[in-house]
């Protein structure tokens, strides 16, 4: 490619000794003309971002106020029932919220505690050796399509809990949560393990040299100073959770309800999307725009959060 | 400290150790048991009639042609697009523009966007390509809408294969006189090239196994025909799964595992290639 470049500019500079002066300032404006028209194309391509996000917006708010016109936004947040899709008609988003938090909530429980342990053992005990064959794996582990994840849930992590608890249904918010928590623990993991090894090595050493054992350095050193990042990665890691549709819609059921037993059957907000698009859904109807309304908590909801990621990420960030 | 104490906080300290590797072997043994579960289900059903059947009422007869051919649809389209705007967002937000508000703003955006999650994409799309370009339950309306969806990674690993040409090549195109396309196009693509590509086929990866944006996008679940136009309606692999899933019969869930395995095995396909881009084309300057 070098080449390429060079043989160009050979060919201008002959040009440029056999022209006159005149020429060279053609096609100055020539390559003005081309940098204009490159950088035009490239300020459209990054528009697409903007308009993406302008377009979300635009899209939820116009359905969702629409819908607003049929529902009463206070029987939207305070009526316990959510069954739009036959009579009588509730449109209680609590019922189905209950059943992301309680989701989530159950994710969390697994997730969290486990990505911060793996975390802490790829920092800071295991050897390079160990690092080098645990870190590709969990890249798999986060690389699986949720739908298989899901196809797991029902039909080996459900029987299973069965077993142990025979009165349970067949869809439950658990064994969701359990598998919920195990899609996102990878990304626990690395985002927290990438916080603790940025913490310098003078800082463990410092505590080494008092006498620490590694789990004293791991607790009181290395977790504070990459607190930061490690609560960042769990906050995101919940949006996650909040945002996941597949698990959730193949092993937790389709009966939104305002419970946290985790034994039930429950349906999230996104399981709701996916089973109305699963049906023959009228333009235009009041099914349809229960998905746009819908759609609109979530979005609001995961973007609160991830807001609180980049702030708590920033409000705690410790410099080195 | 007394001796006793040291102990203490010794044996505390290996079992700590162990808990700790025993969290980390959790999710090891968790893949492992999910791999071995999959493949004991599925693989007694995958033989050549598998991958030439369409969808049935009847496991026997069931396959995934219309499945693998508009999964293959949807790459094969929202690569090329994806790959341009992203790629093109990239060398704008690196190349062309200086530091300011305005691509503090675009950098924010896309960060934000790659936090949404995935079936507010289909909702966007349902309204936007669907509806409002008319362009009806389509290859091309899922194709956009996968575009969007993986749009931001393309963006951020593109950036990060551009920033990492070294400046003294793009200085030496300019010494000879190249104008900024030239030294663009002919210096800084083809050096990033290897790993923008490793980037898009993770993407493209991503978007293999997406299901709920093209269920939301109107993605058929029984399609008994192979879309030839991007105009023609479609389910993917990760659909057509689904669809086995959530039947009760047994066997159904097993042509499932079967449909899994050949998801499963193109992702590896497509992450072994990311990885061969990768190791035999990247250079340290």
């Amino acid at each position: 490619m070098n080449e390429a470049v060079l043989k160009n500019a050979r060919n201008r500079s002959t040009q440029n000794q056999s022209q006159k002066k005149t020429s060279g300032i053609v096609q100055k404006k020539r390559m003005n003309r081309e940098d204009f028209v490159v950088k035009s194309i490239l300020f459209l391509c990054a528009m697409v971002s903007i308009l993406t996000t302008i377009g979300i917006v635009a899209v939820l708010l116009v359905e969702t106020l629409s819908f607003f016109k049929d529902v009463s936004l206070l029987a939207f947040l305070t009526d316990t029932k959510w069954t739009p899709l036959f009579k009588p008609e509730h449109f209680g988003i609590l019922a189905l919220l209950s059943g992301s938090v309680l989701i989530t909530l159950g994710a969390s429980l697994v997730a969290l505690p486990l990505g911060l342990m793996t975390a802490i053992y790829l920092s800071e005990y295991a050897d390079d050796r160990v690092r080098r064959v645990i870190k590709p794996i969990l890249e798999v582990l986060a690389g699986i399509p949720t739908i298989v994840y899901g196809y797991f849930a029902l039909t080996f992590v459900t029987p299973l809990l069965r077993v142990i608890s025979p009165d349970m249904g067949v869809f439950n918010a658990l064994s969701a949560s359990i598998v919920v928590g195990i899609m996102i623990l990878p990304m626990v993991a690395s985002l927290s393990e990438d916080a603790m090894v940025s913490v310098p090595k003078s800082l463990r050493n410092g505590a080494y040299s008092l006498g620490a054992t590694r789990l004293e350095v791991a607790r009181k050193v290395v977790v504070p100073a990459a607190f930061s990042g490690i609560i960042s990665s769990f906050v995101l890691a919940i949006s996650r959770a909040i945002g996941e549709t597949m698990i959730v819609t193949i092993a937790a059921g389709a009966t939104p309800k305002l419970t946290l037993n985790p034994l039930e059957s429950v349906q999230t907000m996104t399981a709701y999307i996916v089973q109305v698009s699963l049906g023959d859904i009228q333009h235009g109807s009041i099914e349809y725009k229960t998905i746009f309304a819908v759609g609109m908590t979530l979005f609001i909801l995961t973007f609160l959060i991830n807001l609180i990621a980049q702030w708590l990420k920033r409000r705690f960030k410790e410099e080195y | 400290m007394g001796q006793g104490n040291w102990r203490i906080r010794k044996i505390t300290d290996r079992f700590a150790k162990i808990a700790f590797l025993c969290a980390t072997l959790f999710g090891i043994a968790f893949l492992g048991v999910l791999l071995y579960r999959i493949v004991a289900d599925g693989a007694g059903w995958l033989n050549w009639d598998f991958f030439t059947n369409f969808s049935s009422r009847f496991p026997a007869k069931a396959g995934v042609a219309a499945a693998l051919v508009g999964s293959i649809w949807i790459v094969l389209l929202t690569g090329p697009i994806a790959f341009f705007l992203g790629v093109g967002t990239a060398l704008y937000l690196e190349e062309y523009t200086k530091k300011s508000w305005f691509t503090r703003l675009i950098q924010v955006n896309i960060h934000n966007l790659a936090g949404v999650p995935s079936i507010v994409y289909g909702i966007l799309g349902l309204a936007v390509f669907v509806q409002g370009l008319m362009l009806g339950q389509a290859v091309l309306a899922g194709v956009f809408t996968m575009s969007l969806l993986v749009l931001p990674i393309i963006v951020v690993s593109s950036q990060e294969a551009i920033r990492s040409v070294p400046q003294h090549m793009r200085n030496a195109s300019y010494a000879l006189g190249a104008s900024k396309w030239q030294t663009i196009s002919r210096v800084v693509i083809p050096t990033a090239l290897p790993n923008i590509l490793t980037g898009v086929i993770l993407a493209l990866s991503r978007a293999i196994g997406e299901t709920a944006p093209l269920v939301v996008v109107g993605a058929l679940t029984f399609v008994a025909f192979v879309p030839a136009s991007p105009m023609d309606p479609f389910t993917v692999l990760p659909i057509q799964i689904f669809n086995w899933t959530s039947r009760p019969q047994d066997d159904f869930r097993a042509i499932a595992a079967a449909g899994i395995i050949v998801l499963l095995v193109v992702l590896l396909t497509m992450n072994l290639l990311a990885v061969y881009l990768r190791n035999k084309y990247q250079k340290r300057y």
